[in-house]
């Protein structure tokens, strides 16, 4: 299966921007399916941004946060053509690493 | 006596005379108004509504009304949310069904690059086909379930469609056949019947009040509307397809939603992709 990370990293020399796409239900335990049964909590709770061996970006993440998430932060540092190691975990145990080239 | 009954009947008679003058004229302006007149009235009168505008920036709507949601467009758009939904068409499109065939197979040139085409007349039928009608047709030919109108999965194949034919043309066409005519005077007069409690048609907002708010919304212009279909919206927090976008603005005008894919409902995209013709596909879309 595709990853469920989407992310763009681009160097200006500087800083980082990171811009990154997480396809996750992010149910949060509070709504009812169409049987009017409850759909049971889905959500990340751990996010990390790891750059150079050093996490740049930790988001400690609850139910609250919408479907497919979106995240754009800047890091000082960050040399084109480096690795950028994104990584989540959720509520139950699943989870996801990509690694992308800081552009 | 005699008077009134005598009235009566020069009434009746008058009646009678008239109602061959009343109805005449009506089917003549059917019979003969020209879509290609309408189009292109239809165009202008945006254009000039909208005159920084150039054509095919109509196809973002909303995002096209001011400069601010025109920003705010440029930056979804590198990285824009229904990434997800193209990427599920295209694995479902390559994915043979049970009897070995695909959807492939149903559409002219492998289904790549034909979005533009669609709806067009079937002159068997006697209707109009959308593609969504096309997609379920292929898989109930196949012996394959028919999917929801609505979103997820239709919504993928036809975002994946879409896609595949960016930047090109709508190219709807008219047969020479007074049917087809019908169908898009059917498709006209629906978009232009009010409705519901609200009383609005789908014209009071997209002709009369396109850039303008509705609570926090801006309103699209009808020009360009259908060439960014399926969108993904942040309402939804999904995709949806046409038949989604036509049956909940029924719903938030307060009337009753057709079933997707009525028959009023396909004149009405005819219409609709029609008069968008020569604007370029920008379809998967991205909406507030």
């Amino acid at each position: 299966m595709a990853s469920t990370i989407r992310v763009r990293a681009t160097s200006s020399g500087e800083t980082t921007e990171v811009q990154a796409l997480i396809q996750h239900p992010m149910d949060s335990g509070f709504v009812k399916d169409v049987k009017g049964e409850i759909i049971p909590p889905h959500f990340i709770q751990q996010l990390t941004f790891e750059y150079d061996g050093k996490s740049v970006f930790v988001a400690d993440w609850g139910p609250a946060v919408s479907k497919d998430p979106y995240v754009k932060f800047s890091f000082k540092g960050g040399k084109k053509g480096d690795d950028l190691k994104i990584s989540w975990v959720d509520n139950k145990g699943a989870t996801d690493t990509i690694t992308a080239k800081i552009q | 006596m005699h008077v009134r009954s005598a009235i009566h009947f020069a009434l009746a008679a008058l009646a009678l005379a008239a109602l061959p003058f009343l109805a005449a004229p009506s089917a003549v302006a059917d019979d003969t108004s020209d879509p290609v007149a309408d189009a292109r009235a239809f165009q202008k009168y945006f254009t000039e509504k909208f005159p920084k505008l150039k054509l095919e920036d109509f196809v973002n709507g909303p995002y096209s009304m001011n400069e601010d949601m025109h920003r705010q467009w440029e930056e979804k758009e590198q990285f824009p949310p229904y990434e997800f939904s193209v990427e599920m068409g295209k694995e479902m499109f390559a994915k043979p069904f049970k009897n070995g065939k695909s959807y492939a197979d149903c559409f002219p040139n492998g289904g790549v690059g034909i979005r533009q085409n669609y709806p067009y007349f079937d002159d068997k039928e006697g209707k109009v086909i959308t593609l969504e009608l096309a997609l379920n047709r292929c898989r109930e030919a196949n012996d394959e379930a028919p999917f929801s109108y609505v979103k997820d999965e239709m919504a993928a194949l036809t975002a994946y469609m879409a896609f595949t034919s960016r930047g090109k043309p709508f190219d709807i066409k008219i047969p020479n056949d007074p049917r087809a005519l019908q169908a898009y005077q059917n498709g006209k007069r629906y978009f232009y019947t009010r409705r519901g409690q609200l009383n609005f048609s789908c014209a009071t907002c997209h002709v009369q009040s396109p850039g303008e708010r509705i609570r926090a919304e801006v309103l699209a212009p009808a020009l360009g509307l259908m060439n960014a279909m399926p969108i993904y919206r942040s309402e939804w927090s999904g995709m949806g397809t046409t038949s989604r976008r036509f049956t909940t603005c029924n719903s938030q005008i307060r009337g009753v939603p057709l079933d997707p894919q009525a028959d009023e409902y396909r004149d009405l995209e005819y219409y609709l992709s029609y008069v968008s013709n020569g604007l370029p596909i920008s379809g998967p879309g991205a909406r507030p």
